[in-house]
């Protein structure tokens, strides 16, 4: 039977009072949201805390998914389940959908939030494959108040973040700008289970021209991965399945996957090749199709 | 620490150490053997109860994440049960689908088959074999009876079409 080492189990009633505890048990303490990655580790002897903070109560103030005129705000406490059933955020940001088409099983998606995916920091995960993609803020507040971090900064290495002992991660921004979409690709080994490879994609355009692109990989280094050499060999160019190679060629140059039981390194660089291809050319087809394009026949 | 829940309508209290598994406290301290404990990892589903109306893999739920919410069990499957009293057989629809169709073989995933495919059906009552298949995506059949268990899911929602019995109005009495 696998169960946890002992711990004190303690339940938080809002943000402040999370805090609060973070702050009185010190780093011995850990939230636990949706727990699918924190209990299965904990299980295991990988992950051991003396006391859980448990926040789900905190799923009315934290689980929301707020549309602005120029960002779109995900509360921490979102559930998969939520995001994958979010008609507004398909709308805006399709990658979020198609990624959470493929992230686990509906049981655990049920469980599971944005916010305890983030601060799992697994290099594998999807959710963080989207918010590198997207460029995502990443609202954290602690005793000292509120401080707001970007994808780039916000993870550490594998299983660590911007996210401090006293900290809470609460909200995740998405900057929203016009003709502009998005498409996630993931090659797994069975349903529902970690990526080999996983690369969302983002394109903006005007007149023909890519504006701006974003590529972000999972599963190709110490965490999801944004590749900034892609946005610079894209700007300003049409789209062309040249292009999209080229694309492809510098996401398996810029990323740093490790031969494991998932696959060989050499195999995960082909897939970050023709993944990134896959999912840009995706992205620009359906900016193509939006009747709002001035491109859209 | 002392935690309390509502499993299968009727309030429970128990005291429980922090780190006891919702799928343990239903095994071992409430008796309710009817859910299955399989792979420990939140991959076989063999354990799937339902909470607040969802199915969940209680064996990667805290029972005390679980107290002051709703739990129900296949014992508490909203037709089950009766067999003196009530008007049929004793069985949810689902489960008669599993018998007429042969949704199971072994039985071991039947439990945790049984309360995704019923909460899949509460909410979309008519709905296709690529729905049931990604409703149960998350469970495994090790004697491998899917075409079965999708066959029999299809069964019970013809059945129910006549004849629907909502949760909702199950939880209310």
């Amino acid at each position: 039977m696998q169960v946890p080492a002992p711990f004190d189990y303690e339940r938080a009633t809002s943000v402040d009072h999370a805090i609060g505890l973070l702050s009185r048990l010190g780093p011995t303490a850990r939230l636990v949201a949706g727990g699918h990655s924190l209990l299965p580790m904990m299980k295991l002897r990988l992950a051991h805390y003396e006391y859980l903070i448990d926040i789900n109560d905190l799923h009315e103030e934290l689980g929301y998914v707020k549309v602005e005129p120029t960002q779109i705000r995900i509360g921490a406490m979102t559930r998969h389940r939520e995001l994958l059933e979010s008609p507004e955020l398909r709308r805006s940001f399709p990658i979020f959908h198609e990624a959470e088409r493929v992230i686990a099983d509906p049981l655990v998606r049920n469980r599971g939030t944005i916010g305890g995916s983030l601060c799992q920091a697994d290099p594998s995960e999807d959710l963080s494959a989207v918010c590198t993609t997207l460029d995502a803020r990443c609202l954290i507040r602690g005793p000292g108040g509120d401080r707001v971090v970007g994808m780039a900064d916000f993870y550490r290495g594998p299983y660590e973040t911007a996210v401090g002992p006293a900290e809470m991660l609460i909200e995740i921004r998405f900057p929203v700008r016009p003709n502009g979409s998005s498409a996630y690709e993931k090659v797994g080994r069975r349903a529902g289970d970690w990526a080999v490879v996983s690369c969302g994609a983002a394109v903006w355009m005007e007149d023909g021209v890519i504006t701006d692109a974003r590529v972000g990989l999972a599963a190709v280094g110490p965490n999801t991965t944004g590749i900034p050499a892609i946005s610079e060999a894209l700007r300003g160019r049409p789209p062309s399945e040249e292009a999209y190679a080229e694309a492809g060629v510098l996401a398996a140059r810029h990323c740093t996957p490790v031969t494991d039981q998932r696959g060989s390194a050499e195999y995960k660089r082909h897939l970050a090749t023709e993944l990134t291809r896959r999912a840009l050319r995706r992205a620009v087809a359906r900016i193509d199709a939006a009747p709002a394009s001035p491109r859209a026949g | 620490m002392q935690v309390t829940m509502v499993v299968n309508g009727e309030q429970v209290t128990r005291d429980v150490e922090g780190r006891l598994l919702l799928v343990h406290f239903l095994r071992d301290h409430l008796g309710l053997t009817g859910t299955h404990w399989g792979c420990d990892t939140s991959n076989c589903g063999a354990c799937a109860v339902w909470m607040d109306g969802e199915p969940v893999k209680s064996c990667t739920v805290l029972a005390a994440m679980a107290g002051g919410h709703e739990v129900r069990t296949i014992e508490g499957l909203p037709g089950a049960g009766d067999l003196d009293f009530g008007p049929g057989d004793g069985l949810d629809p689902i489960q008669r689908a599993f018998m007429q169709c042969h949704g199971l073989q072994c039985g071991f995933c039947t439990p945790g088959m049984l309360m995704t495919a019923r909460a899949l059906l509460d909410s979309n009552p008519n709905p296709t074999a690529e729905e049931i298949r990604e409703a149960i995506s998350g469970q495994v059949c090790r004697c491998t009876g899917y075409a079965t268990i999708v066959r029999s899911v299809q069964w019970a929602a013809s059945e129910m079409a006549g004849t629907r019995r909502s949760v909702a109005d199950d939880v209310e009495q």
